[in-house]
């Protein structure tokens, strides 16, 4: 059984002259206990998916199924006892923090807003989810403005389990960080996620980061779904072109500036507002052919192209 | 690559523990008071307001040590034909410290003491009406935007159209007439409330304005959405997350609002439609100064000193503590 | 006519740049040398606070002169622009070296088309070229650095270029005047990777083409690993490790650049291992710590470590320059351990 389920998720935006169409209809599901990475270059409609799992945005159609129950449309009051199992963890360390609240305040707010009283006073579940997130619960009463970029993101995912959610939305949680923090803070993701059985929807650009925290994997380009399987399958044998593009473009220190078997996309993504017809991605790709003009390949067993590697 | 974990020993998921010392933070507000401590300006113009505020203060006791009343009169001491004061500046002697007044020989050292504190009273209480409204205005519509956002910007832009002064000449006699007719005597508590309303009337727009634009920069901040998908609702929002971080604006809009109210009552009442004689007022004694320029232009000087001091104190306070409050704005 | 001098193009000796602030004195940088050759890539790596950007400014003469001392000598093609008057440097920069920012937004003027901006940076060294010259000339560039009809494009404005456009345009316009040094300060990093890729293999090309020197800044081995001849390893304001990309990121000697690269994840290996992140945080330039900087971090470091500060010497092969108080013997064996 799955613990959330995601069928034909939409989000079109209204823009001066026409529709932004940022999500046009996904398909997924998510385990507990199981992380799912969602990868994409900008634009691809990865963070306005964040958003609307956690309802943060209202999706324009489709549905969003949460241990069996319908919430896609669900009101504010009936949402509160959800809000508390679903939760999300953003990119920038220094947004996402209310610079005029202690981190003691900040990692507090979950529990005051839920009128949530733990054993033991608020104080005290505070300072085990500062411990848990491996900063020191002396550090109670200081500003975010005295902790480094690391820090502060390891309070807002400590302000992410106050509530013992079931699932974390994780938007880029990395990005913004220096590369030897950005180790840590996967580190930490992965003992928590190990640890309390957690759940991720783990959103992120960068490939390789989402090989080390996520075990399946679906990839997006231009709103939809191009690509999404089991780690292995989609890192060791990626049928979709846009997938082996992706993997390809990534700079490998292991490689040391060889260029052999390089896969080089022409062009920039297309404008989600008039997106092509057809497939999406065949703008960019070396496979199209006329079919790919006509008709939008459907996402079966995986993969959403009319020519898929390993196919012929 | 990958490096064994006997030779880069298992790193800690800790961070190391910070340098600095003490495990009390200091909120952002405490930096800012530090800042405005190291700033001389701060500190002199911040001592002046403090010194002017004392004195207004604590006018009836002044009053008793210096043993004369703001209504007192000391006609002996006037030349008999024009009602000049007798002697030099103005009369400037040992009992009467900054002279007396041409005309009705009235201590000009108590009335402005008392004068000090109507203005005083009337530019703070002018100023907190204007913050509340305006601040609650600004909030809501930066916060909630679409209709409400509209409705009120609409109102900000019609009152920012409206020429202030004229409205207020306008209104002051008919509202006067309105409540007490041609011939009660219309008493002070109550021109004082009417020109609140109408500082506030006009004042509050340009608060709103910048509160709102601060919420619009504010509202699409992460940790806004963190209270949101916490739960959080509106008045949370509002009021535990927005607000904290609009006290600087509003501090400082505050500190800037006070002189130009005071300035603004001494205006009007200078224009007769203010606090009126024989209330002590900086307005009505600099409006009453005027005839005697040339017989008795000491008359003109004390007033106008001071509430020079009052008004420039106040700006250079207010401008120092936004330097206080937002150091990268200046540097 | 350009001065020639002999040896490296950009020759940077024991630079430093310190700043006086209400906090205390910032060694941004604090005694670092290098030389880049026309038709080589310098890449110099580190994390924010490692003075990898601050250099880069010096270099260009662009730092305030009243908030920043600056001493040692930058001797770009043989003649030293520390101390030159304002006026002169501004001449070197454009004509003679040029940078590529991270942000191209930022960088070009919203109101201004793409086109007159290009033109007007030509046209700035180029005082007797004519308008038509000019725009003939940036036409040309625009096509040259892949940014289809180039023409029509030269007339938009920079709000309605994509990203990697942008960058393309602002790679156009650094080289409009065909400098012989190019600084770029993460000029990939606000890119999708796709784009990047693109842009990386664009630098490549021009270089062969325009045999210009490059100083390539990046926090991003994998980047650095791609383009990259030589690397230097920044941290706290020094150079810990300086040498070939073969010799630093095949056979690193400093524990700081063995963390940065355990620190990465990567697409080969086992993905259910940990990472080796470093531990601790970057230093704080006011404040940093005694004797090596990287001490508190380092899983090797030793009572030594605490008070002297490492001098730069030389390592293993020729070329690689290491800062660290570990014996070589010891280094190689614990690197080789770690392998």
């Amino acid at each position: 059984m799955s613990l959330l389920a995601v069928e034909g998720l939409t989000k079109h935006f209204p823009a001066r002259g026409g529709v932004v169409r940022a999500v046009d209809g996904l398909d997924f599901t998510v385990r507990a206990g199981e992380t799912l990475g969602l990868v994409g270059e900008s634009g691809c409609g990865k963070t306005t998916t964040g958003r609307m799992l956690v309802r943060l945005l209202e999706p324009t159609g489709g549905r969003i199924v949460f241990e069996d129950r319908d919430i896609t449309h669900l009101g504010g009051r009936a949402m509160r006892p959800l809000r508390q199992e679903l939760q999300i963890i953003f990119q920038d360390p220094y947004a996402s923090l209310n610079p005029r609240h202690t981190v003691g305040r900040i990692v507090a707010m979950p529990l005051t807003v839920n009128g949530i009283r733990p054993p033991g006073g608020v104080k005290k579940r505070v300072q085990e989810l500062l411990e848990l997130v491996g900063l020191n619960p002396e550090h109670y009463n200081r500003y975010p403005h005295e902790f480094s970029g690391g820090q502060r993101q390891r309070v807002g995912i400590a302000r992410a389990l106050a509530l013992r959610p079931k699932l974390i939305v994780a938007d880029e949680p990395v990005s913004a960080l220096d590369v030897s923090i950005q180790a840590q803070v996967i580190n930490l993701l992965r003992q928590l996620q190990r640890d309390l059985g957690l759940a991720f929807v783990f959103i992120a650009h960068d490939l390789a980061v989402v090989r080390h925290f996520c075990q399946r994997v679906a990839v997006m380009y231009l709103g939809r779904i191009v690509e999404i399987g089991e780690r292995d399958e989609i890192y060791e044998r990626p049928r979709h072109p846009y997938t082996r593009a992706l993997l390809s473009a990534i700079p490998n220190v292991a490689k040391l500036g060889e260029s052999e078997g390089r896969i080089r996309l022409s062009g920039d993504v297309p404008t989600p507002m008039n997106p092509p017809s057809g497939c999406r991605f065949r703008t960019r790709c070396w496979k199209a052919q006329d079919v790919c003009a006509t008709e939008e390949p459907p996402l079966t067993g995986g993969v959403a192209c009319h020519f898929p590697e390993g196919a012929s | 690559m990958s490096l064994s974990p006997e030779v880069l020993e298992p790193v800690p998921v800790a961070d190391a523990a910070p340098v600095e010392k003490g495990v009390v933070g200091r909120s952002p507000g405490q930096l800012a008071w530090t800042r405005l401590r190291r700033d001389r300006t701060a500190m002199i113009s911040g001592c002046t307001l403090l010194l002017l505020m004392l004195v207004a203060l604590a006018a009836p006791l002044i009053e008793v040590l210096y043993g004369v009343g703001p209504h007192d009169e000391f006609k002996e001491l006037l030349t008999r034909r024009g009602a000049i004061p007798l002697g030099y500046a103005g009369g400037v002697s040992a009992d009467h410290w900054f002279g007396i007044e041409p005309g009705t020989g009235r201590d000009i050292f108590i009335r402005m003491v008392y004068g000090l504190r109507t203005s005083i009273f009337i530019a703070l209480a002018s100023a907190l009406v204007t913050a509340g409204i305006g601040v609650t205005a600004g909030i809501l519509a930066g916060y909630l935007g679409g209709w409400v956002d509209t409705v009120i910007s609409w109102i900000t832009d019609f009152a920012l159209a409206l020429p202030f002064l004229i409205f207020a000449l306008a209104i002051m006699r008919p509202v006067e007439m309105r409540f007490y007719g041609p011939r009660d005597e219309v008493p002070v508590w109550f021109r004082v409330t009417v020109l609140i309303a109408i500082f506030a009337a006009f004042g509050w727009t340009s608060t709103a304005r910048l509160v709102r634009g601060q919420v619009i920069s504010l509202r699409e901040r992460e940790f806004i959405e963190a209270a949101r998908a916490s739960g959080a609702g509106l008045g949370h929002i509002l009021f535990r997350q927005l607000l904290p971080n609009l006290w600087a604006p509003i501090l400082v809009s505050f500190s800037l609002a006070v002189p130009a109210y005071v300035t603004g009552e001494a205006a009007l009442s200078f224009l007769g439609i203010g606090i009126v004689d024989p209330t002590p007022d900086f307005g009505a004694m600099i409006f009453r100064s005027i005839a005697y320029l040339q017989t008795d232009p000491a008359y003109v000087f004390f007033p106008g000193i001071t509430i020079f001091a009052l008004v420039l104190a106040f700006n250079l306070f207010g401008d120092a503590l936004r330097d206080a409050l937002d150091p990268k704005s200046s540097r | 006519m350009r001065p020639v001098g002999d040896g490296p193009y950009l020759q940077v000796r024991d630079l430093r740049v310190r700043f006086d602030t209400e906090d205390g004195v910032v060694r941004a940088v604090d005694g670092v040398s290098f030389a880049v050759e026309r038709g080589k890539t310098l890449g110099i790596v580190g994390e924010s606070g490692s003075g990898k950007s601050v250099t880069s400014l010096a270099v260009l003469g662009l730092h305030d002169p009243k908030r920043a001392q600056i001493s040692g000598e930058i001797l770009v093609g043989g003649r030293d622009i520390v101390g030159l008057a304002e006026e002169e440097v501004r001449h070197l920069r454009g004509r003679d070296m040029a940078m590529i920012f991270q942000d191209p937004l930022s960088a070009l003027h919203p109101y201004y088309t793409v086109g007159r901006q290009i033109a007007e940076a030509y046209r700035v060294h180029h005082s007797g070229a004519s308008r038509r010259e000019a725009r003939q000339r940036t036409v040309e560039m625009l096509g040259r650095v892949g940014i289809p009809q180039p023409e029509r494009r030269a007339d938009q404005y920079p709000h309605e270029f994509s990203g990697g456009m942008r960058q393309r345009a602002m790679i156009a316009m650094a080289l409009i005047n065909n400098p012989d040094l190019l600084i770029a300060d993460e000029p990939t990093t606000a890119l999708d990777v796709t784009v990047q890729a693109q842009i990386l293999d664009l630098l490549g090309d021009l270089q062969d083409e325009f045999d210009s020197a490059i100083i390539l800044i990046t926090h991003d081995l994998g980047v650095v690993s791609q383009v990259a001849d030589e690397v230097l390893v920044m941290y706290g304001g020094r150079v810990a490790e300086h040498g070939s990309a073969q010799q630093v990121l095949r056979r690193p000697q400093h524990p700081y650049t063995w963390g940065l690269l355990g620190s990465v994840p990567s697409l080969h290996g086992d993905a259910d291992a940990d990472l080796m992140p470093i531990r601790g945080n970057p230093p704080s330039l006011i404040n940093l710590p005694s004797g090596c900087a990287f001490h508190p971090r380092c899983p090797h470091a030793t009572n030594r470590s605490r008070v002297d500060v490492p001098e730069l010497l030389p390592a293993g092969e020729a070329g690689h320059l290491v800062a660290c108080h570990l014996p070589e013997p010891d280094r190689q064996r614990l690197f080789q351990e770690a392998r």
